[in-house]
């Protein structure tokens, strides 16, 4: 091995280990902050872990909301037309935020069971529904109403 | 008629995107003149018979043509002129067609600037934008008609434009961000166009140059514009969400920076051609994957039109030939391309290398937390979002990283430069910055500031550095400090390529100083207010008046006034409004911004509660006007560079 030969080796090596380095960085940050998404069903059956970042999502209940008189505290139920999941709020609701709509929400499950939401999401559109929620009931095979769809 | 006719001349436009694609490359197989010479005219045809379809859609929005399917979905008669025009581009359909449109208008550009280029270089690159037109047009013609009507029952009145795009924003914020995507096939024709004809030397260089810093200036401007679009838009005042489709805009703008960089080091050194070659290949690639993700909805976003699988598949295929063909064309030809520049590790060169290896780390993390959602559900089946904290994470260290090297750049030499120098020169810049850093460390309101972070403090340093030692090389190159009379004879010696990069580098200082101030000391407050309620937010002091109705064209709006009483006891009225928009029926926020050079006041209402109460969202936000101001910096900056005289020189190989 002449002189090249070993300057080139030492080159490649410390280009692998650094990138090494880097790529096992860059996975550890992903894992951290990676939200996995829960359906009621899935966080009545407890799957979904106490205190930690996640979404979950479903059609708001109709009925549901409620409201505190003297704060921006509101409360309202989330469903997948199985399970029901009541979520915490003390933030401005999105524009299209309304019962009967489907709406992702990213925040903690707390020890009741209870999903205290940190954000809201509902889309600008009247047509739009979260595709996590529209695959959520595609599995129960009921439609954004809960009818159950005609086979 | 009038829609039948658009119908037409896209068809027309789609044949002589074809006779384009196939017979001037033929020609130059076959080293036949006349093929050759018919690029120009064929382009020219293309791109004619493209606005005459793109003229006749428009007209029909201008009329209200409610029998055209895609007019009816996406106006109505009470909707503003200007918007019925912007509402062309609205949605998918007539969105692509602009997207056509200006890729043909970029290869008529590229035919009307280009007599500084051999004619079968030129007949190449003109062919190959056909070939991608060529597909754009099917993809159109195919499953994007935008001329489809609703016969014989059509509707009375049309379903409205999504009130979320009645702006000004939307009116240029997708044609600049379209102009910068497609402006990168010119860069990548060029890259295929020198690899099939084997001539990829410093004059293939020069042309390119002028071409990507165009596109770049475009698409920096289109996402500047995006991200205020955003913030006054969307209600909440984020300025950058890191959300798919942003994510798609930001990937071709990271490649694009570094390939306007290695483009640098190959026209003057002739070194990293083939990775040259392989930015220009990957911009314009991920340009298409941007459009992709956009069009086929397969990413929770906030900009997904409606889904249609049929065309997610099109441009998934399209996507694949383009790139696959490419990357083919470049495994077979770009062997044969040898770079024999030699440079030490104290040059400019090294240094452009390291920009190019951070802004690759920089690429290959946006792309892996854009897509890990997608590798996740196919592995495991779960469902997951990455949040905006992973691409901070990562973000912040890069740019500390290069920051130092963008501030020594200016001092740096070609090929080898003395390292004694560097120290010396740097050592005012540094500690003017740390000074500026620790100023704007006392400026700013501790109590909300939530302690020191020594991300944001390293970065203000380093932004303040980046700056003074921009201002101190051009002091030194004019000869501020020697010899006053020939300041002005060195203003002019100095190169439009050098004014461009200093404009652009300062760009950079001013929207990290932006991002660091307003991600550090914004006050943010959702509160419950009733007529006659203050609040203290920051040095202002906000007290609700009350609520008033307010028509507008096509829409009703709630508009609330608040007393804005500021330290000084100035007092002023704003508006934010909730806007109900009946033909959707669709509900919107129009928050009200107090603009200033050091801070935004940013009110927005929410909903209405009890007694007469509203949600109302209230947020200071220092100095949130640099972020953009430092976008339009860059894009100025690469505006200039471009001007250089050589680029219009006739070009002979080195």
């Amino acid at each position: 091995m002449n002189a090249i030969h070993k300057k080139r080796l030492i080159i490649v090596c410390v280009g692998v280990v650094a990138f090494a380095a880097a790529a096992g960085l860059v996975l550890f940050a992903l894992n951290e902050n990676i939200n996995l998404f829960y359906s009621p069903t899935q966080v009545a059956e407890g799957e979904a872990p106490v205190n930690k970042r996640i979404r979950v999502g479903g059609m708001v209940a109709t009925g549901s909301v409620q409201r505190e008189p003297d704060s921006l505290k509101v409360l309202f139920v989330v469903t997948d037309y199985e399970n029901n999941l009541t979520i915490h709020y003390d933030r401005v609701l999105p524009d299209l935020f309304r019962e009967g709509q489907g709406i992702v929400a990213t925040g903690k499950l707390d020890q009741n069971g209870q999903f205290r939401a940190s954000e809201v999401l509902a889309k600008h559109d009247e047509n739009y529904m979260p595709p996590e929620v529209s695959d959520m009931l595609e599995k129960r095979g009921v439609d954004a109403t809960g009818t159950t769809a005609k086979p | 008629m009038i829609p039948e006719i658009g119908h037409y001349a896209l068809i027309l436009s789609f044949c002589f995107s074809v006779a384009l694609g196939v017979l001037p490359m033929y020609g130059v197989y076959r080293n036949n003149g006349l093929l050759i010479w018919l690029a120009k005219p064929l382009v020219a045809a293309q791109f004619l018979f493209i606005a005459i379809s793109f003229g006749f859609l428009t007209w029909c929005f201008a009329v209200d043509d409610f029998s055209v399917s895609y007019v009816a979905s996406n106006s109505n008669r009470a909707l503003p002129m200007i918007y019925k025009v912007t509402a062309v581009w609205g949605a998918h359909e007539g969105s692509l067609l602009l997207w056509a449109l200006i890729l043909a208008g970029w290869a008529f550009a590229v035919s009307c600037f280009s007599r500084n280029l051999p004619d079968d270089i030129r007949a190449m690159v003109l062919s190959i934008m056909g070939l991608i037109s060529v597909g754009f047009t099917l993809f159109l013609l195919h499953s994007s008609n935008p001329f489809l009507r609703l016969l014989p029952n059509f509707p009375a009145d049309g379903n409205d434009l999504n009130p979320l795009l009645q702006d000004f924003g939307l009116i240029v914020h997708p044609p600049m961000l379209y102009a910068g995507y497609v402006g990168f096939s010119v860069a990548f024709s060029f890259a295929i166009a020198a690899l099939l004809s084997g001539r990829l030397d410093a004059s293939w260089a020069r042309w390119s140059r002028p071409w990507t810093n165009i596109a770049w200036v475009f698409l920096t401007l289109g996402i500047t514009l995006g991200s205020w679009w955003a913030y006054y838009e969307l209600g909440w005042g984020g300025w950058w969400f890191w959300d798919p489709v942003e994510n798609a805009s930001f990937l071709p703008w990271l490649v694009g920076t570094a390939l306007l960089h290695s483009l640098a080091v190959t026209e003057k050194r002739g070194a990293f051609k083939s990775w040259t070659v392989l930015l220009a290949i990957s911009a314009f690639s991920l340009s298409l994957l941007g459009t992709f993700l956009v069009r086929s909805g397969i990413l929770t976003s906030v900009h997904a039109f409606a889904v249609d699988p049929e065309r997610g598949l099109y441009i998934l295929v399209f996507l694949g030939v383009v790139i696959g063909s490419s990357l083919t064309i470049y495994a077979v030809r770009a062997p044969t391309v040898k770079s024999h520049a030699v440079f030490e590790f104290f040059s400019r060169e090294t240094v452009l290398l390291f920009n190019n290896i951070i802004l690759m780390v920089a690429t290959a993390t946006v792309l892996l937390g854009t897509f890990y959602p997608l590798i996740y559900e196919a592995t495991t089946g779960g469902k997951i979002s990455v949040g905006p904290p992973y691409f901070n994470l990562i973000f912040a260290p890069l740019i500390l990283l290069i920051m130092p090297v963008m501030a020594i750049v200016p001092q740096i030499l070609w090929k080898r430069s003395p390292t004694k120098d560097l120290i010396k020169k740097n050592i005012i810049p540094l500690v003017c910055g740390a000074a500026i850093a620790v100023a704007f460390w006392y400026s700013g309101d501790q109590e909300v500031a939530g302690g020191f972070d020594l991300r944001i403090g390293l970065a203000i340093v380093f932004a303040a550095w980046l700056f003074v030692s921009i201002v101190k090389d051009l002091a030194d190159k004019i000869g501020l400090f020697s010899d006053l009379s020939a300041v002005p004879q060195k203003i002019r010696l100095l190169t439009p390529g050098y004014y461009g990069m200093i404009l652009a580098h300062a760009g950079i200082a001013v929207c990290v100083i932006g991002v660091a101030m307003v991600s550090t000391y914004s006050v943010d407050k959702d509160l419950r207010m009733a007529p006659g309620d203050q609040v203290q937010l920051g040095d202002y002091q906000f007290e609700f008046k009350g609520l008033k109705k307010t028509p507008g064209p096509n829409y009703t709006a709630l508009t609330a006034v608040i007393l804005v009483t500021d330290e000084s006891g100035k007092q002023w009225l704003m508006n934010p409004e909730k806007r109900q928009y009946p033909v959707r029926r669709n509900q919107m926020t129009e928050a009200d911004i107090d603009p200033g050079f050091f801070r935004d006041l940013y009110l927005a209402l929410g909903e209405p509660l009890t007694n007469g109460a509203w949600s109302v969202r209230i947020q200071v936000k220092p100095f949130v006007r640099w972020l953009w101001l430092g976008g339009l910096l860059m894009a100025f900056g690469g505006f200039v560079a471009t001007l250089d005289r050589r680029y219009r020189m006739k070009g002979r190989g080195v």
